[in-house]
C-alpha cells in the first residue's frame, strides 16, 4: 500500500484533539491530531449507526488508555488505531495508514 | 356457582375505588358489578378540580374510561339516578324506571355542597363547587362578572376562591366563622393566613352572617349581612361545607345519624347487612369524613368484608398539609389544643410570615397536634411522630425552630421508625424507602420515580434526601458524584476551582487536577463552566477540541449531518423586512422551513460550506446567532402584552426582550428557557420554563424550575409583585447559583429537587443572602452580559476560522451521500430504502456556489 500514499492537507491545519475529513479516491477519511503526543490517526468518516459522514466532527476521548472518537450523531466510540466500537463489539470500521512526510499529511488508502 | 349481584350507588372516587379494588381482587370473577351515577361521566379526580381552570380537561381529571369498565364487565349507567330501594325483595330502582336487583348494595354517594338558607340563594348567577359541571358553570357565570364572592372560610372555599381569582375575577371570601379554616387552624394560625391571602389581592371578611341577597345598586347581586353592612357581587358560591347525600337511606329506613349520614359499622355495613356505604355518605363513629384518603380506606374494608376478609375500618387521621392560593398552610392532630392539660409551643416570625405551633402532652413527651401556617417544611417530621406515638426529644422546640447552618435540626431520621410516614401524598414509609435503596436506586431522583415519594406536593423532598444519605451512610456506600474517570470531582467542585484558582484552559486544569486524555463527558463540561465563567470565544484553538459539533460549527447537527440555523428572534418580534431576508434565504439554500416552538425560525438542511454565506446574509440583516445549538439561553417567549392585548397587565414583549438580550450567550449547565406573560392567563406559558415571569397588576411574579420535555415540571412561585430592578437582580443571581451549582446536564427542574431544602433554601440564597454570596453572583453575571459577542459575526470575520466549514478538508465536492425527497412542498432527508432507490450517486439538490 506504500506506493498509494495520497497527500490531503498541510499538517499545520490540525489542532491537535480535532479531526478534518478528507477525500481519498471515493473514501471519506476521517483524520486527527492527538494532543500531547501528535500522533495521528485515519479511520472511516461515515458512522456506521448514523449512516453519515461525520466522525471527524466528533470529540476525542479516552478510555483505560485507549483513544477513542465519540460520533457526534448518538454518541457511539470507535477506538482510533483500529476502529472497534467500544459500545458494539459487533461493529467495526475501516482504518487507514497515515502519515506526515515533509509537513503534509498523507493517508494510503 | 353464578355469580353475586353487585350494585353500586354512585360512581365518584370512593364508588370508582370499591370497583377497582373488587374487580383487581383475586376473588374479583366472583361478582357481576353494575354502577349509577346520576352524573354523566365516570369517576374523576374531585380533589384536583381546581386544576381544570388552569388548563386540565375533564379527561384530564378522569379516574377511569369506559373501555377499562368494558374490559372487566362492569356495567355502566350514567345519567341515571337510583331512587328506590326494596330491602325486601333486594331490588333498586331508577329515576328512569329500571329496575335491578342486587345480592349486596353499596351506596357511594358522596355528599352535596351546603347552602346556607338565606333568601335570594337560588339565583343564576348563585353557585356551588363540587362537580364539573359546576366549573363549566362557574367559568360561564366569570365571563359576565367582575366580582366574585366565596360564601366559606374553609380549605374548599379558599380553594374557589382561588379558582375565581384565575378566572380573573376580583375576590371576596365571606365567612361566618371569626376567623379562616376554623376547623384546621388555630386563632394565630388563622390570622397569619388571612394577612398573606389579602396580600394577594384576595379580600377576606370573617365574622359575617350573610341575611338576604338582593338586587345590587352597582353590580349584580347585593349581600346583606347580620351587622348591618354590605358587599356588592356579581356572582356568589357557596363553599360552606358538606352534607352526606343520604336521602335514598332516609327514605328507604336504614338508620341515620342525627345529623345526617347513613350510620356504619367497622365493616361498613349499615343497619341492614347486605346494604353497605362507604365515603363521604357515611357516618362512623358519628363522624363524616370529608376527605378522599378514609374513603378509599372504607372502599377496600368493603370489598375485604364482601370477599371473606377480616380489614375493619378504625377512623382516619385528618392531618392536611396543602398550599392554597400559593400559601403553605399544615394542620396535624388536636391543632385546637383542646386535649386536657395540653401544653404548647410556638414559633412566629413576623419578617418571614412563619407561624408554627406544636401542641404537646401534659407531661411533655407526647406530640399531639400542630398548626403550620408560611412554611410546612416540618410536617412530614410532625406527623410521623404524632402517628407513630414515638417520644419527643427533651426540648421538643427544637422541631419548629430553625436549623441554622451545620447544626442538626430536631430530630434527624434516624430517630424514625421504618413505619413513619415520610411522603403522605403518596403514602410512602420510611421503610418502603429503604427497600428502595437496597434495590439500586440510590440517588434522590431514582427514589422519587420509583417509590413516588416527592411527586405529589414535593414537601419531603429533603426528607428523602436525608433518608437516602443516611442509609448510604449505613450501607458503607461511598457517594460518588465525580464528573467522569479523568477528574475526582463532582461538577460544582471542578467549578469552585475553576474560578479560585482562575483557570482559562482544559489542558492546564486537567494536567493540575486530572488524569488521562479526557473525554466527550468532562471536555465538553469544561468548556461550558470556562464559557460561563470567561466568557472567551468557543472556538478558539485551545477551546475548539473540548465542544460538541454544534458549538464547532455554531449550528444543530441533524441526522444527515448537515445542520439548522435558528438566528434569534428576541421574544419571537421580528420585522416583515427580517422575515423577507430570512424567506429569501430559505428560498435560494432551498432550507426546509420550520417554526419553533420557542417563536422563532428553524432553517434545515444547510451544509457546512453553505453556513458562512448564510450567516453573513444574516448578519448583514442585523441578525445575531440565536445559540440554539448550545447548553445555554435559548429563547424568552412572550404573550404580546399591554401593549395590545385588551387583558395586558405590563409589556411582556419588552421585558422578555429586555430579558434575552441581557441572557444571550450565556453558557449554562444544560438549556434554558424562559417567557414572559402579560398577564394571569399566561398565554407564554411561562409556567412550564426554567425563568418564568408573568405580570400583576403591582408588578412580575417570579417563577422558577419548571421545564416541559421528557418530564414536565410546573415552575414555583418564586417572589411576588417584583419591580423591573429585584426581578432582573433575582434572575441574575438565580442563573449564575445554578450554573456554579448544577450537575452536568442538569436541568434547573431536577437541580432545584436535588438542592436540599429545595425552594426555601434557593429563596434564602437568593432572596436573603443566606450564604452571603450574591455580590460574587451578581458580579459573575455582568462579567457574562458585558463579554457578549455574536460568535457568528465574529466567525465570519476570520476566514481562518472559515477554513474548517467544508466538507473536505482537500475537495471542494459536497458529501454525496446527501440525498433529499420533496414533501409537502419541501425537502427532507431521504430514508435509506428511498436513498437505495436514488440512481447511484446522483444528487438530489443543486450545489450552491459559496460567495465571500
Amino acid at each position: 500500500m506504500s506506493d498509494s500514499w495520497i497527500s490531503v492537507c498541510d499538517e499545520s491545519v490540525l489542532i491537535p484533539d480535532t479531526g478534518i475529513c478528507a477525500k481519498v479516491g471515493n473514501e471519506h477519511v476521517a483524520i486527527f491530531k492527538v494532543a500531547g503526543s501528535g500522533e495521528l490517526f485515519a479511520i472511516s468518516n461515515v458512522c456506521p449507526f448514523g449512516k453519515a459522514s461525520v466522525l471527524s466532527r466528533g470529540l476525542i476521548g479516552e478510555t483505560n488508555g485507549a483513544l477513542y472518537v465519540a460520533s457526534p450523531l448518538l454518541k457511539q466510540r470507535f477506538r482510533l488505531n483500529d476502529g472497534v466500537c467500544l459500545d458494539d463489539d459487533e461493529v467495526t470500521i475501516a482504518t487507514y495508514p497515515v502519515r506526515v512526510t515533509e509537513g503534509q499529511v498523507e493517508v494510503a488508502a | 356457582m353464578s355469580k353475586q349481584k353487585i350494585v353500586v350507588v354512585g360512581n365518584g372516587m370512593v364508588g370508582h375505588k370499591f370497583i377497582d379494588t373488587l374487580v383487581n381482587d383475586t376473588k374479583g370473577d366472583q361478582y357481576e358489578i353494575t354502577t349509577f351515577s346520576e352524573e354523566p361521566r365516570l369517576a374523576y379526580d374531585r380533589v384536583q378540580l381546581s386544576a381544570y381552570f388552569s388548563g386540565s380537561t375533564a379527561e384530564d381529571l378522569a379516574m377511569t374510561t369506559p373501555q377499562y369498565y368494558d374490559e372487566r364487565g362492569v356495567r355502566y349507567l350514567l345519567n341515571d339516578k337510583v331512587t328506590g330501594i326494596d330491602k325486601a325483595a333486594k331490588t333498586i330502582t331508577t329515576e328512569k324506571g329500571d329496575v335491578e336487583s342486587y345480592d349486596k348494595l353499596i351506596l357511594a354517594t358522596g355528599s352535596y355542597p351546603f347552602v346556607p338558607p338565606i333568601p335570594g340563594n337560588d339565583q343564576p348567577h348563585c353557585l356551588v363547587y363540587r362537580t364539573i359541571e359546576d366549573l363549566e358553570a362557574m367559568t360561564a357565570s366569570a365571563k359576565q362578572s367582575r366580582i366574585g364572592v366565596v360564601v366559606g372560610g374553609g380549605l374548599l372555599g379558599l380553594e374557589a376562591a382561588n379558582a375565581l381569582k384565575n378566572l380573573g375575577l376580583e375576590v371576596h371570601v365571606v365567612e361566618f366563622a371569626p376567623r379562616l379554616m376554623a376547623v384546621q387552624l388555630d386563632e394565630a394560625g388563622g390570622n397569619l393566613l388571612r394577612s398573606k391571602i389579602e396580600a394577594l389581592g384576595v379580600q377576606v371578611h370573617t365574622g359575617k352572617a350573610t341575611q338576604n341577597i338582593v338586587d345590587g345598586q352597582d353590580n349584580r347581586y347585593r349581600m346583606e349581612f347580620a351587622d348591618g353592612t354590605h358587599l356588592e357581587t356579581d356572582m356568589i358560591l357557596f363553599s360552606a361545607g358538606i352534607r352526606p347525600q343520604d336521602e335514598l337511606a332516609r327514605q328507604f329506613d336504614l338508620d341515620i345519624g342525627e345529623r345526617g349520614g347513613i350510620v356504619i359499622n367497622n365493616e361498613c355495613q349499615t343497619s341492614d347487612p347486605d346494604i353497605y356505604a362507604i365515603g363521604e355518605c357515611a357516618l362512623w363513629n358519628n363522624r363524616i369524613f370529608g376527605l378522599v384518603a378514609p374513603g378509599y380506606s372504607m372502599a377496600k374494608v368493603a370489598v375485604s368484608h364482601l370477599t371473606g376478609g377480616d380489614d375493619t375500618f378504625e377512623g382516619a387521621d385528618m392531618s392536611t398539609k396543602l398550599k392554597l392560593l400559593g400559601v403553605e398552610v399544615g394542620s396535624i392532630g388536636d391543632a385546637h389544643g383542646n386535649t386536657q392539660g395540653s401544653l404548647s409551643y410556638v414559633y412566629s416570625n413576623g419578617a418571614e410570615q412563619i407561624y408554627k405551633r406544636l401542641i404537646v402532652s401534659a407531661d411533655n413527651k407526647k406530640l399531639l397536634g400542630a398548626v403550620m401556617v408560611g412554611d410546612t417544611s416540618d410536617y412530614g417530621t410532625l406527623l410521623p411522630i404524632m402517628l407513630t406515638g414515638m417520644d419527643l426529644p427533651s426540648n421538643p422546640e427544637t422541631l419548629i425552630l430553625p436549623v441554622s447552618d451545620g447544626e442538626a435540626g430536631g430530630m434527624g431520621v434516624d430517630a424514625l421508625p421504618d413505619e413513619a410516614q415520610i411522603c403522605s401524598c403518596l403514602d410512602v414509609t420510611k421503610g418502603d424507602l429503604i427497600e428502595s435503596i437496597h434495590a439500586g436506586n440510590q440517588t434522590v431522583a431514582d427514589l422519587k420515580s420509583c417509590t413516588g415519594a416527592g411527586t405529589g406536593c414535593g414537601g419531603c423532598a429533603a426528607m428523602v434526601g436525608q433518608v437516602l444519605n443516611a442509609e448510604l451512610e449505613k450501607m458503607g456506600v461511598e457517594v460518588n458524584n465525580n464528573i467522569c474517570a479523568h477528574f475526582d470531582y463532582s461538577r460544582q467542585e471542578l467549578f469552585d476551582i475553576v474560578r479560585t484558582k482562575k483557570y482559562t484552559s482544559f489542558q492546564q486544569l486537567l494536567s493540575d487536577h486530572g488524569q488521562g486524555h479526557g473525554c466527550e463527558i468532562c471536555k465538553p463540561a469544561v468548556a461550558s463552566m470556562l464559557a460561563t465563567q470567561w466568557n472567551e470565544y468557543v472556538l478558539k484553538d485551545e477551546h475548539l477540541p473540548l465542544q460538541d459539533t454544534n458549538d464547532v460549527f455554531l449550528g444543530n447537527m441533524q441526522k444527515d449531518g448537515t445542520y439548522s440555523i435558528v438566528p434569534r428572534m428576541a421574544a419571537g418580534e421580528v420585522t416583515p423586512e427580517g422575515l423577507i431576508v430570512i424567506g429569501e434565504i430559505a428560498r435560494d439554500y432551498n432550507l426546509y422551513t420550520k417554526l419553533t416552538g420557542g417563536q422563532r425560525i428553524d432553517l434545515f438542511g444547510a451544509q457546512l460550506h453553505e453556513l458562512p454565506p448564510i450567516w453573513k446574509r444574516l448578519v448583514d440583516a442585523g441578525f445575531e446567532t440565536g445559540h440554539a445549538y448550545g447548553k445555554s439561553l435559548r429563547t424568552v417567549k412572550s404573550c404580546v402584552g399591554s401593549t395590545w392585548c385588551r387583558y395586558g397587565m405590563l409589556d411582556s414583549v419588552s421585558m422578555a426582550i429586555l430579558l434575552e438580550m441581557r441572557y444571550k450567550g450565556m453558557r449554562t449547565p444544560h438549556k434554558v428557557k424562559m417567557a414572559v406573560s402579560g398577564c394571569t392567563r399566561e398565554c407564554a406559558e411561562a409556567q412550564s420554563k426554567d425563568v418564568g415571569v408573568i405580570a400583576t397588576d403591582k408588578g412580575w411574579n417570579l417563577y422558577l424550575c419548571g421545564n416541559g420535555g421528557m418530564r414536565p415540571r410546573h415552575a414555583d412561585l418564586f417572589a411576588t409583585d417584583l419591580d423591573d430592578e429585584t426581578l432582573i437582580k433575582y434572575i441574575d443571581r438565580f442563573y449564575m447559583f445554578y450554573c456554579h451549582t448544577a450537575d452536568r446536564l442538569q436541568r434547573t427542574s431536577v437541580w432545584m429537587e436535588n438542592l436540599e431544602g429545595g425552594l426555601d433554601y434557593l429563596k434564602d440564597v437568593i432572596i436573603n443572602d443566606k450564604l452571603g454570596i450574591c455580590d460574587n453572583l451578581e458580579e459573575d453575571m455582568s462579567r457574562v452580559i458585558d463579554t457578549y459577542e455574536c460568535e457568528w459575526k465574529k466567525t465570519i470575520e476570520s476566514p481562518e476560522r472559515l477554513k474548517r466549514f467544508a466538507h473536505f478538508i482537500n475537495s471542494d465536492a459536497p458529501d454525496e451521500n446527501l440525498a433529499y425527497v420533496e414533501e409537502r412542498g419541501q425537502r427532507r432527508p431521504a430514508s435509506e430504502a428511498e436513498k437505495r432507490g436514488f440512481p447511484g450517486g446522483e444528487q438530489a439538490i443543486p450545489a450552491i456556489e459559496l460567495v465571500d
